[in-house]
């Protein structure tokens, strides 16, 4: 059984089989890569995941318990955390700020009343937020704007966010997509250590093949809704269907 | 002090100074000149600064922080009011049961409208609450007189009378609000210095003193977590929800708040002259403290402050004004000039003064979108780079910084 379980989940917008009987099963601690053409599905398939969509049939279970039905604020306090494809962060916030939020939902849950407290104050979640933002190397930027960053380091801040949740499952939808070549290497490296010291699995979609041959332990190809194939990188790799339809030159 | 960080503390004490001394303050003409028509410094007036500022301060709560924009926030000021008068009437004419009834009774009733309106955003959750604040409207005028039930005595308003109970009432206690004795209309001390008259009234010193707590609880409120939680609720509500944060109780509580702020202000507004009635609740009212927020600076500490004492200002001054003042100002001019204008200026005054308000509503929200506040941090700016013109900006080392939720 892996930690995360999707099993005959269909999805139809009007006419359209955005997702047709996909089954999915994600293994604990390790990194499991979704790739497959534009318009495959597979940010659909994130949104049945996280509870901004719920599916027309099937059922997605995250360690043993469903987590249709659940709210977004509900599954994340479940232990799953999400980067968006375009950068979801707080705009009008700083990065510190950005920062302390989710550590805030991680110690004191979806709704705690402390509205006497300082947030300056706060000397473990300061702390934390911080340290985070070091692991990232944007601690020079901590009283930024965080709308006026790069895109680059939107990414790399939403992920930050995600991260310092401790999440058990972590979904990344194309976090590298609009980053230097740099910035990408150091977020495969970032991911690499993230793994290294603490449990940890993440489920990355990603259209980099560099991206994904350096980090995934399992992949699954997804094709007009469906899931073509799934198998280790190498047989990935050789596979002459999944060339056909996906990989082409890349491969 | 008091767990603020030192420019926040700075921002307090200011603030406190203009509070308490702001019977000099306000009073800079001398009685017998021309110009002590734009003075401000008179107990009722002031009264009104300071119980409309803690109206602004609540709101500003709600729309400064959450941005959910609150049409009927005067429906909680007129609740706090007639529970205000229904303790004069029952209890004693004693103060403080019934500012503390006034803000029970709003922070109920929020809870009520709140659960309700926040179940839409944007422009639905403005509609929402438009429609249960003309709701209350209705019953306070018309539905809740009658008769048989009569809470609220409709079109006269509520006010105390000989018969009623009063079962706190003693001896020897004021006939009018009081403050344990201290009646809220008197003045303890009135000095007349040279030409100037300076007016300490009672009442206003209640007020500025609940001010200036209120107005700290409120610097605690923006430094905190759950003032961070608001601020996120504004900027990106997704986000939140996919951060394990449920933004539904915190928009809740946040619109309890200011619902109680505006009981608080309302039970002033009794506190001062006994009488409450249901045009305290009508739409113009609540309008009125969106223009105060907007105005001073929405999402600011101190703007709404700022914004209540100018609109208030304006409103006493420009609707003081009549064809006889004018023709005193234009006096100067030739017969025909002074004429003509006085007719150009008239419809500008008087009860023509919300044409004034308009006017300067829309030059600051077009040329300072974040209210007074923005102006007072632009001439600030000037000031500093004039002081220190020499260095170079880095923009390398000095990234944009945030302005902080301050000032
Ligand atoms: N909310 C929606 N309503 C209608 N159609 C949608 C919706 N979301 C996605 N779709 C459609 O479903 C299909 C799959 O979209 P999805 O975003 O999952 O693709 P993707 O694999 O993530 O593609 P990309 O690599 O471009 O991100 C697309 O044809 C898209 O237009
Ligand atoms: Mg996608």
């Amino acid at each position: 059984m892996g930690i995360l379980e999707v099993k005959g989940v269909n999805k139809r917008f009007g006419g359209l089989q955005a997702l047709g009987d996909v089954n999915l099963s994600v293994e604990e601690n390790t990194v499991h890569a979704i790739i497959g053409p534009n318009g495959a599905g597979k940010s659909t398939l994130l949104n049945c995941l996280v509870g901004k969509l719920i599916p027309d049939t099937g059922s997605v279970m995250f360690d043993g318990r469903s987590v249709l039905g659940r709210t977004p604020y509900e599954i994340n306090q479940m232990g799953i955390s999400r980067v968006f494809q375009t950068p979801e962060i707080f705009g009008d916030l700083t990065v510190f700020e950005n920062m302390v939020i989710p550590a805030f939902a991680k110690r004191d849950g979806a709704f705690r009343m402390h509205a006497f407290e300082s947030v300056a104050r706060e000397q473990d979640i300061v702390e934390r937020a911080q340290q985070m933002l070091e692991e990232v190397n944007m601690l020079d930027k901590l009283h930024m704007h965080s709308a006026s960053l790069s895109r680059g380091d939107k990414r790399r801040l939403e992920m930050a966010m995600c991260l310092l949740q401790e999440p058990r499952l972590l979904l990344l939808d194309e976090p590298t997509a609009g980053m230097a070549r740099a910035d990408t290497n150091n977020t495969i490296d970032l991911l690499k250590e993230i793994k290294q010291k603490r449990d940890i699995t993440i489920c990355i979609i990603e259209h980099d093949m560099h991206v994904v041959f350096s980090l995934a332990d399992r992949i699954t190809v997804l094709a007009q809704g469906s899931p073509l194939v799934e198998d280790s990188p190498e047989n990935i790799r050789g596979n002459p269907k999944v060339r056909e339809a996906y990989l082409g030159e890349a491969a | 002090m008091l767990g603020l960080n030192s420019k926040d503390t700075m921002l307090l004490i200011v603030v406190a100074f203009l509070a308490l001394a702001a019977p000099f303050l306000l009073n800079p003409f001398p009685t017998n000149s021309s110009l002590a028509q734009f003075n401000a410094g008179y107990p009722d007036l002031m009264q009104r600064f300071a119980i409309f500022g803690i109206f602004a301060i609540g709101f500003n709560i709600l729309f400064g922080l959450t941005g959910y924009l609150s049409f009927g926030h005067a429906a909680f000021l007129g609740v706090g009011s007639y529970a205000a008068v229904w303790m004069f009437k029952l209890l004693s004419y004693n103060v403080i049961p019934a500012i503390i009834l006034a803000v029970i009774v709003a922070g109920l009733f929020s809870v009520l409208i709140g659960y309700v309106s926040l179940r839409r955003s944007g422009i639905y959750f403005s509609i929402l609450t438009l429609a249960f604040a003309q709701m209350s409207f209705a019953l306070a005028y018309s539905v809740l007189s009658n008769p048989k039930f009569n809470l609220t005595n409709g079109e006269t308003g509520l006010q105390v009378y000989g018969d009623d109970p009063q079962i706190l009432h003693r001896e020897g206690l004021p006939d009018v609000p009081h403050l344990f004795g201290w009646a809220m209309r008197d003045n303890f001390l009135e000095l007349e210095v040279a030409g100037w008259e300076f007016t300490f009234n009672n009442g206003y010193y209640l007020c500025a003193v609940i001010l200036l707590v209120v107005f700290y609880l409120a610097i605690r409120l923006f430094r905190s977590p759950f003032g961070l939680m608001l601020r996120a609720v504004k900027s990106n509500q997704q986000r939140l929800n996919y951060t394990g944060l449920n933004p539904k109780p915190y928009t809740l509580a946040a619109f309890i708040i200011s619902g109680m702020y505006a009981g608080l202000a309302g039970g002033l507004l009794a506190a001062m002259d006994p009488l409450a009635g249901a045009e305290r609740m009508q739409w113009t009212a609540s309008g009125e403290v969106v223009l105060m927020t907007i105005l001073g600076g929405a999402g600011t500490l101190i703007g709404p402050v700022l914004g209540a004492g100018f609109i208030k200002y304006f409103e006493n001054i420009f609707s003081k004004i009549n064809d006889n003042v004018l023709h005193q100002w234009f006096a100067f001019l030739p017969d025909g000039m002074e004429d003509f204008m006085v007719f150009i200026v008239h419809p500008f005054v008087g009860k023509g003064w919300h044409l004034t308000l308009g006017i300067l509503f829309m030059l600051v929200v077009t040329f300072l979108p974040g209210g007074l506040v923005e102006g007072g941090q632009r001439i600030a700016r000037l000031f500093r780079r004039r002081g220190k013109k020499t260095d170079t900006p880095d923009p390398e080392h000095h990234p944009k910084e945030t302005p902080h939720v301050a000032e």
